[in-house]
């Protein structure tokens, strides 16, 4: 029980210090890693809490991918990084009353929980019913049963967001070779190469 | 304190001795495959190949690896130190930590976790991150393109095989690592789904940055990509790591598609011999095709590279998971 509390005060600091220096490292691309190790430090706390499936799906879509497209990005932006800092007051108030928000809405959501005991009950009450049914089961459960239509729609916004980015950054340029893989193999020898006698001096 | 020492150091001291267990061996592998890589490719090739260093030069890769260690470190002007370091660290220490849930046996696994492919997964995915740390700390050109092809080259060709993957799990109905190797009991995976074995064979060359998907380091305009900039123990632990990587790759196609610890038949003389002699054979048979493949094919251009993850094995991949969800369904086969 001891390891599992000092793991957890582990992983929550450092969770907290490497999310303040996504926000304060000078170099965005520490930022950028730093992030990461925040996504792990969080994956690390979904473990603790038995939900091993979440914690997978977090380093794998997050880090694996996303974060890989984020790297990729803030690595070949060409900044300037006195100009940066100098906006940091300037969306100061903004970004203070967006994380005011969201406070207030966690707040909203456990602030029950920690005050009375019933709505602790009702809460563990919502968790995985057997411990025979194994993280990864109890998941596909809930989401393929009672929330079947929400998990399709949530797809459906995806899907949506998806052909929107495709078809804001797609443009159609004149001129452009494109290579055509199918009549590229479909060439045959004598279709292109023929063989001539050439007389010395007499040219083709 | 009796306490202490029964629940807490003694598992830890038991936990040290099963990791050193594996990682010893994983790195004398390492070492070997280095040898097994230039006797094979010189064979191929109508070459000797390594044989001056010790009997038949089997003592080749200890003496290269105590080169390389002996070098000189370079850190490049305008590198980042932190991120250079930090860079082939953790390359080398994600090719290791990813053997945890691999199992060696009925039985004979380090962590049995339920969710053993996704931890794979995860790692393998997260491999990307020493190269384009490299490619961005060592501030060369030739390293920051490097570093841009591996990281689209592994991000295209990582959608594919989580699809593969997917298929095998509708076949097994676990994540278990062990779980999926007994489901292998009556046929190896690779037979009803061969061309997905194939398509996951392909995307592991592309995930390991081996020829001829070997862009990111391809020597004839990169120089040595990434790790231009790396020499001595930075190099070494870069090199390491890749073929520490070949290693696992190569038992994630064994686990997967060729029945892990099984037997090919479970009949008398098959029997006889241990689990792990199997899984060692396996692996040993993929890391040849590795090798094979590397001194038989030319290099991929970077747009054919992209076309055949994207347009190739990813629809096809995408069928293949319907086909079989379609099968399993209308016959009933569905694992329980």
């Amino acid at each position: 029980m001891i390891v599992q509390s000092l793991s957890f005060y582990l992983f929550a600091t450092l969770l907290l210090a490497s999310g303040v220096m996504v926000i304060s490292a000078r170099n965005p691309v520490h930022s950028v890693l730093f992030l990461i190790l925040a996504f792990f430090q969080a994956a690390g706390l979904c473990v603790l809490m038995g939900a091993e499936f979440l914690a997978m799906i977090l380093v794998i879509v997050y880090v694996g991918a996303v974060a890989v497209l984020f790297l990729f990005v803030v690595m070949m932006l060409d900044i300037n990084f006195k100009d940066l800092r100098a906006g940091f007051l300037q969306y100061l108030p903004i970004g203070g009353l967006v994380g005011l928000v969201l406070l207030l809405e966690l707040v909203m959501v456990l602030g029950p929980s920690l005050i009375s005991h019933s709505a602790l009950e009702t809460a563990a009450a919502a968790k995985a019913t057997a411990p025979t049914v194994t993280n990864t089961e109890a998941l596909g459960h809930l989401v393929y049963t009672h929330y079947v239509y929400l998990f399709q729609a949530s797809g459906i916004v995806l899907l949506i967001a998806m052909i929107g980015a495709i078809v804001l950054t797609l443009r159609h340029r004149e001129g452009v070779r494109k290579q055509n893989i199918s009549a590229q193999l479909a060439r045959r020898r004598q279709d292109t190469v023929t063989i001539r006698k050439v007389t010395t001096g007499g040219g083709i | 304190m009796a306490e202490i020492w029964s629940g807490f150091l003694l598992p830890l001291i038991i936990i040290v001795l099963q990791i050193l267990a594996i990682v010893v061996p994983l790195l004398v592998a390492v070492a070997y495959l280095t040898y097994a890589e230039r006797k094979v490719m010189g064979a191929i090739q109508l070459r000797q190949g390594p044989n001056i260093v010790g009997p038949f030069g089997l003592l080749q890769p200890f003496a290269d690896g105590l080169k390389l260690f002996a070098k000189e470190q370079v850190l490049p002007a305008g590198a980042n130190r932190v991120v250079f370091y930090l860079a082939p660290m953790m390359t080398f220490f994600l090719s290791l930590v990813a053997w945890a849930v691999i199992p060696f046996g009925d039985g004979l696994v380090l962590t049995n976790i339920n969710v053993g492919v996704l931890y794979l997964f995860a790692i393998s995915s997260l491999g990307v991150y020493g190269i384009v740390m490299a490619g961005w700390a060592s501030n060369s050109r030739y390293a920051f393109l490097g570093a841009l092809r591996s990281a689209a080259q592994m991000v295209s060709y990582e959608v594919s095989m989580g699809l593969v993957i997917i298929t095998v799990l509708l076949c097994v109905g676990s994540l278990n690592l062990s779980a999926i190797v007994n489901a292998q009991k009556t046929i190896w995976f690779a037979v009803p789904l061969l061309p997905m074995f194939v398509i996951f064979f392909i995307s592991a060359l592309a995930e390991t940055n081996r020829a001829p998907f070997d862009l990111p380091e391809g020597e004839s305009e990169l120089v040595a990509g990434f790790m231009v900039e790396y020499s001595s123990a930075p190099f070494a632990l870069f090199f390491l790591g890749e073929y520490a990587n070949m290693i696992l790759m190569s038992g994630m196609t064994s686990i997967l598609f060729l029945g892990g610890w099984l037997p090919p038949l479970s009949i008398a003389p098959f029997t006889w011999v241990p689990g792990i002699v199997w899984f060692a054979l396996k692996i040993a048979l993929c890391l040849f095709v590795f090798l094979w493949v590397r001194a038989t094919m030319p290099r991929y251009r970077y747009d054919q590279l992209m076309r055949l993850g994207w347009k190739v094995f990813l629809p096809f991949s995408l069928l293949w998971v319907v086909l079989t969800a379609g099968v399993l369904v209308t016959f009933g086969w569905l694992p329980k």
